[in-house]
């Protein structure tokens, strides 16, 4: 993000970048660099990674931007690879740093099996949710989303 | 938990070598998570099912590792690209140590 | 159980609610845009089919919902509300109570027997003299024919027994009688669906007739149609009857609730039907 180079904004713009705030951000996570901020998070992906920085690509995971509710929300996670006997997802884990235990689920893979996995999770709060895959060579792939949850009202 | 009878979907029974046959299981459980509190302000302990394997003739194909952020009455969707012809066992295993179990026949040619 | 409500909420209540005469005239928020990421709930609407209906257009409560939610009701093996029709189905042939009985002994096969039923329930009942809906006529059964316990209201076995039966009317119109006799208990309906209730002030009205297809706060309100009922609501992640849905509305408005049950809620039920009148019954409907 190149934050420096925006230029101040009179009322009326910042009124109206307000409201386009809450996508602008959503679509910073989608590109931006930053995986992990919770000491949590970051010490849960590290221990799946075995030290390694995870590189952004080939996994993608799929959550809605707004949960209908935060106690339900649909989950795909895929890896974009071949699955053979030489080269293969060995897991898949999801993490989700607002949460009061940032572990969400970890699938594991074979050969036998398409690296794509669907369930429904949990989710606190509006935050990050983070997808690692690590190949049976050890290389490590990520994919973050943010999902925007709403509490209180009639659903709350 | 012992009657819980899980409800499973496989999008066909009968593939040739290679082929993708796409999974889905569905079986009731309220994952209490632990973080929960009763009326008098006691937390629920936690009682979820931890672990889900899917095997293939006794060799594990696909599993997962379950915390209690997955959401009440847990569904998996998933692919499996089977080798052989024999039983799909699926598990799931609940934190007091029980086993819900459910099996298929597939055919592979 | 009251519930601490948060204060934006009251206050948005009261503003877009009680406030404000026209609603649509409220500058568009930061919801704004989301709402129009919400399906065309417009386009799925049925011509009212009395002319006394409150609606230009009948909408099922599917159509407030997300892609995700709709697609999860779509595909009955998605569908978590279906693991309740299954104990249903299995509670159907169970054998309970002295003579030996299960539903099935005298139903035979609810695919045949109960097609249609549900959708005209609440109905009259001529020995007792008032309207009952549908987890009142199985308590009926199972405390006459087949003389077991009545299942209590919120129970598993009575949630997934409504649920199994009313899943036997998926797809056929909502035909619930308000003549005759039940004319009184429609008219207490009514009256109860205008009434303002609770520290907010609020009538069923005021959020599902005057403000269906708008935001309160997070919440985008749908006409609080019942055809889908039992539930599987996404918060709760299990299946919720009809009368826990309308005591969780009075909540939070911050209003006493009637009992499951009661005269009120049953003339309610009576009264919300006919305002869905022709919807399609959705058993077992997925909601937030």
């Amino acid at each position: 993000m190149t934050s420096a180079k925006i230029p101040a904004l009179n009322r009326r713009q910042a009124l109206a970048f307000g409201t386009g705030a809450v996508v602008a951000t959503a679509f910073a996570f989608r590109t931006g660099p930053a995986l992990a901020a919770k000491p949590a998070t970051d010490e849960a992906i590290k221990a799946f990674t075995r030290g390694k920085e995870p590189v952004r690509g080939k996994v993608k995971l799929e959550l809605p931007e707004i949960a209908e509710n935060g106690n339900t929300v649909p989950m795909t996670v895929s890896v974009d690879v071949p699955m053979t006997a030489e080269s293969y997802v060995e897991e898949v884990m999801i993490v989700a740093e607002g949460n009061p235990n940032p572990g969400v689920i970890s699938f594991h893979f074979t050969p036998s099996s398409v690296a794509e996995a669907n369930t429904r999770i949990r989710l606190a709060e509006t935050q990050n949710v983070i997808a690692v895959a690590r190949m049976n060579d050890g290389s490590v792939f990520s994919d973050v989303r943010q999902v925007k949850v709403t509490i209180g009202g009639c659903g709350g | 938990m012992a009657d819980v009878k899980p409800r499973i979907k496989l999008d066909k029974k009968d593939v040739a070598k290679g082929g993708i046959i796409e999974v889905k299981t569905l079986v009731s459980h309220t994952m209490e998570s632990g973080q929960r509190k009763d009326k008098d302000g006691k937390v629920i302990p936690r009682k979820i099912l931890n672990k889900f394997t899917c095997d293939l003739n006794g060799k594990t194909i696909f599993s997962a590792d379950i915390e209690s952020a997955v959401s009440a009455n847990p569904y998996f969707q998933f692919k499996i690209k089977p080798e052989e012809t024999g039983t799909l066992t699926f598990t799931w295993i609940d934190d007091d140590g029980s086993k819900i179990q459910a099996t298929e026949q597939i055919k592979v040619a | 159980m009251v519930r601490p409500l948060p204060l934006a909420f009251t206050a948005l209540a009261l503003v877009v609610l009680a406030g404000a005469p026209h609603a649509q005239d409220m500058p568009p928020g930061p919801a704004a845009k989301e709402a129009s990421e919400r399906p065309a709930w417009q386009a799925h609407g049925l011509k009212p089919q009395n002319p006394n209906s409150p609606f230009d257009e009948v909408v099922s409560g599917l159509y407030f919902r997300s892609k995700e939610t709709q697609e999860m009701q779509a595909d009955d093996f998605n569908n978590p509300g279906f693991l309740a029709v299954e104990q249903g189905e299995e509670l159907w042939s169970k054998v309970d109570g002295a003579p030996g009985k299960s539903c099935a002994s005298c139903h035979n096969e609810a695919s045949t027997s109960m097609k249609g039923v549900a959708a005209a329930y609440p109905k009259w009942n001529e020995k007792l003299g008032k309207p009952i809906n549908l987890e009142q006529r199985i308590n009926i059964c199972r405390s006459g024919a087949v003389k077991a316990e009545p299942w209590a209201f919120g129970s598993s076995e009575l949630t997934a027994m409504t649920t199994y039966i009313r899943t036997q009317s998926r797809g056929m119109p909502v035909a619930v009688k308000v003549e005759g006799p039940m004319t009184p208990w429609f008219e207490r309906g009514q009256s109860l669906y205008y009434q303002r209730n609770g520290q907010l002030d609020l009538a069923c009205a005021s959020c599902h007739e005057k403000n269906h297809g708008k935001y309160l706060r997070a919440d985008f309100l749908s006409q609080g149609q019942s055809n889908g009922f039992p539930v599987y609501r996404l918060r709760d992640q299990r299946l919720v009857p009809l009368h826990e849905r309308m005591e969780g509305c009075m909540q939070d408005v911050r209003a006493t609730p009637f009992q499951p049950l009661s005269d009120e809620f049953l003339a309610l039920e009576t009264y919300v039907a006919w305002r869905g009148l022709g919807l399609p019954v959705e058993t077992p409907a997925v909601r937030n």
